[in-house]
């Protein structure tokens, strides 16, 4: 790459990070830390301001680069990331959104421990959510590294470790000193600058091919060597049973993660009711919606622009297809549109990075303060406020996230987050649904339904191709792969099903009448809501 | 901030949120308020008042309103999302019968998902304005008005 890029691309990165900390410095005025104010930005966001926020944060460096690389490179099977991701709002906006609202204060732990004893509860809620958030926190430092490597030319190792350890430190910057308020805003603009991004490409990959959508996947099928196979599913996960049944994992891990996600639950908390929270779920549908579909002709548009051995030469998991179809559809490498192209395109997933980043980072520091801190610390000890212990753990958190970052690298960024969504799934959604629906539902299956997800889902990684016993794993030259699929979702899912059930009906405690009746009544009326 | 009352949020209704022509009228279910205790110095513990108006004949409407609609609407696209999945995996034959051009079963499917996602997200919408959201918050006003004394005034 030339000088030309990576100074337009710094500059208007540079930009972007002066107007975050201008809106965190902007919002953090005159503010008292109440806890209300930190974990919730007070609660008075509009649908539409907190549905543009919901997309900004779910929007992720994965979406942009990763599911466009994997179109770019496998064709249809990348597309049912696509769907998966959209897919998956509806089981948020029909069985959560408006029910955590209405019980919830800050956090996933609170629907749950309103109703059971609350200190196992807490424990085990706040450990999945910072497992899960961590997890996801990776995929978009991974996203960052694999960035920043194309803009510097590719190879240096120094470069792509300065630019994890930069996105680390400015996340936690903003959420220490800008809570859920400025989070919001970083999130708001982001998603603006991202669907602007995305809506100028697509249009420009449109003109290219006459607005012929047919000819574009034609085009897409013939440059990438597969014909036909291309628009088929199956280039990745087909052939033998355990690619299939991978994929199975997969698409279950997207539809039922989405509802799972700490950073994603916790926006709700940003509006006043429940209402509101359900018409956020209806903008950010739409928002999503709308850019997922655009994706795909990207993806596409990149197979059939530029092709998948420039896509795979820059970047061997598809990373950085969507920069690349920049260059050339302003002009080339060497001409003025491509340069600028390119740098707005790299500008806008640094944002996207930096916007998805402040949002789990926040919502994790909530757990380590609000769950894990305030019931494991010795009730004589002075009682530290909670919110600056949530800064605190805000640093802790983007420590661990760098060092991670770090080590992943080489992995396909949607790849990761599919992950991260299995763990979501497995570990939060089964106690979520259980105790927002079933009445006899007991603090002791609470308990077993979280770990029953969270240990099985990260034993099957651990044991899986991912990270040892082939070319492409984490660790290459070990092998303890005893677990053939690459998504634990298949077998984990229904493990933190069973183990809530199990644990449920073995447990001698006599589910409260009156605890679930407030639930009930809370989650569906909004009586009693903060 | 744009409002300060909690309780108005007319603002920025999305699409599917406009009360178009020729939709129903709100349906009216029995309040709880016609089950109320009028003992003046009877002092219920806030649990009772859950468990009494989780037993009253108007939660009980909201709450079956909420089930009809979502427990079918869930398994419905559930399925469907399962069926195309797997549909996917196992019977690429299928999927990849040409339908016009280029696009072919596989590219209708994906782009059907989008579709209904989107046509469910304005159903549900739709079903909790008009048949759930009067109810739930005259029951959210019964229920806090019966915890009021009982709480210190928290409402």
């Amino acid at each position: 790459m030339t000088g030309n890029h990576q100074t337009l691309a710094l500059l208007l990165f540079s930009a972007f990070v002066a107007v975050t900390l201008a809106i965190t410095t902007w919002v953090s005025r005159n503010r008292r830390g109440s806890a209300e104010e930190f974990y919730a930005g007070g609660r008075l966001f509009s649908p539409m301001e907190n549905g543009f926020a919901i997309a900004g944060d779910y929007m992720s460096a994965a979406s942009f680069l990763g599911v466009t690389g994997l179109i770019a490179l496998f064709g249809y099977d990348g597309l049912l990331y696509v769907v998966g991701f959209l897919v998956a709002w509806l089981v948020v906006l029909f069985l959560v959104a408006e029910l955590v609202r209405n019980c919830g204060r800050f956090t996933l732990a609170d629907v749950i421990a309103a109703r059971m004893s609350e200190r196992p509860v807490r424990i085990a809620s706040g450990t999945s959510s910072v497992t899960v958030s961590v997890l996801y926190l990776v995929a978009q430092m991974v996203g960052a590294g694999s960035l920043v490597s194309l803009l510097l030319g590719g190879t240096s190792v120094a470069a792509r470790a300065w630019t994890v350890i930069g996105v680390g430190a400015l996340m936690v910057i903003y959420v220490s000193l800008g809570g859920m308020r400025a989070t919001t805003w970083i999130q708001i603009v982001k998603a603006v600058l991202l669907l602007s991004g995305t809506v100028a490409l697509t249009v420009l990959v449109l003109v290219r091919f006459h607005g012929d959508f047919d000819q574009l996947l034609l085009t897409a099928a013939e440059r990438s060597g597969h014909g036909n196979a291309f628009l088929v599913p199956g280039l990745k996960y087909g052939g033998d049973w355990t690619a299939r049944l991978d994929f199975i994992s997969l698409g279950l891990a997207l539809v039922l993660g989405t509802a799972g996600l700490p950073h994603i639950l916790s926006r709700f908390y940003t509006v006043p009711t429940a209402k509101a929270a359900r018409r956020s779920v209806l903008w950010a549908i739409g928002l999503i919606g709308g850019f997922y579909l655009m994706t795909i002709v990207l993806g596409f548009g990149a197979a059939a622009i530029v092709g998948p051995e420039a896509v795979r030469g820059s970047n061997a998991a598809g990373n950085t297809a969507v920069p690349l179809l920049a260059l050339d559809l302003g002009g080339g490498s060497d001409s003025t549109g491509g340069t600028v192209l390119f740098a707005i395109v790299a500008a806008i997933a640094f944002a996207t990075i930096l916007a998805v980043v402040a949002g789990i980072t926040l919502a994790s520091s909530a757990s380590v303060a609000h769950d894990l801190y305030a019931s494991l610390r010795h009730k004589h000890a002075k009682p530290h406020s909670e919110v600056a212990v949530a800064r605190i753990a805000a640093a802790g958190i983007g420590v661990v996230a760098i060092a991670l970052g770090l080590l992943a690298r080489d992995l396909n960024v949607a790849f990761l987050v599919g992950l991260a969504f299995a763990v979501a799934a497995s570990a939060n959604l089964p106690v979520l649904l259980y105790s927002l629906f079933w009445r006899g539902f007991t603090t002791r299956g609470a308990v077993w339904a979280v770990y029953g997800g969270l240990v099985p889902s990260l034993l099957l990684v651990l044991l899986s191709p991912v990270v040892s016993g082939s070319p492409e794993s984490l660790f290459p030259g070990v092998d303890f792969q005893y677990f053939p699929l690459e998504n634990p979702g298949l077998v984990s899912i229904p493990l933190g099903f069973l183990a809530g059930w199990l644990g449920t009906v073995t447990s001698a405690e006599v589910p409260d009448e009156a605890k679930h009746a407030e639930t009930e009544v809370r989650s569906l009326t909004g009586a009693g809501a903060v | 901030m744009r409002y300060d009352d909690p309780w108005y949020d007319a603002l920025a209704s999305g699409w599917g949120e406009s009360a178009g022509v020729g939709a129903p009228e709100p349906v009216p279910v029995p309040a709880v308020a016609a089950q109320r205790r009028t003992g003046a110095g009877e002092r219920i513990a806030a649990a009772d008042v859950y468990l009494e108006v989780q037993r009253s004949a108007a939660f009980q409407e909201v709450r079956s309103r909420y089930r009809r609609f979502v427990v079918p609407g869930f398994a419905a696209f559930f399925a469907w999302y399962v069926g195309y999945v797997v549909t996917a995996t196992t019977a690429p034959g299928l999927m990849a019968r040409p339908v016009a051009g280029a696009v072919n079963v596989a590219m209708v499917a994906g782009l059907g998902q989008f579709l209904t996602t989107f046509l469910l997200a304005w159903a549900y919408a739709r079903h909790a304005r008009l048949r759930r959201d009067r109810a739930a918050l005259e029951l959210r006003w019964d229920t806090q008005e019966l915890t009021r004394g009982i709480r210190g005034g928290r409402s």
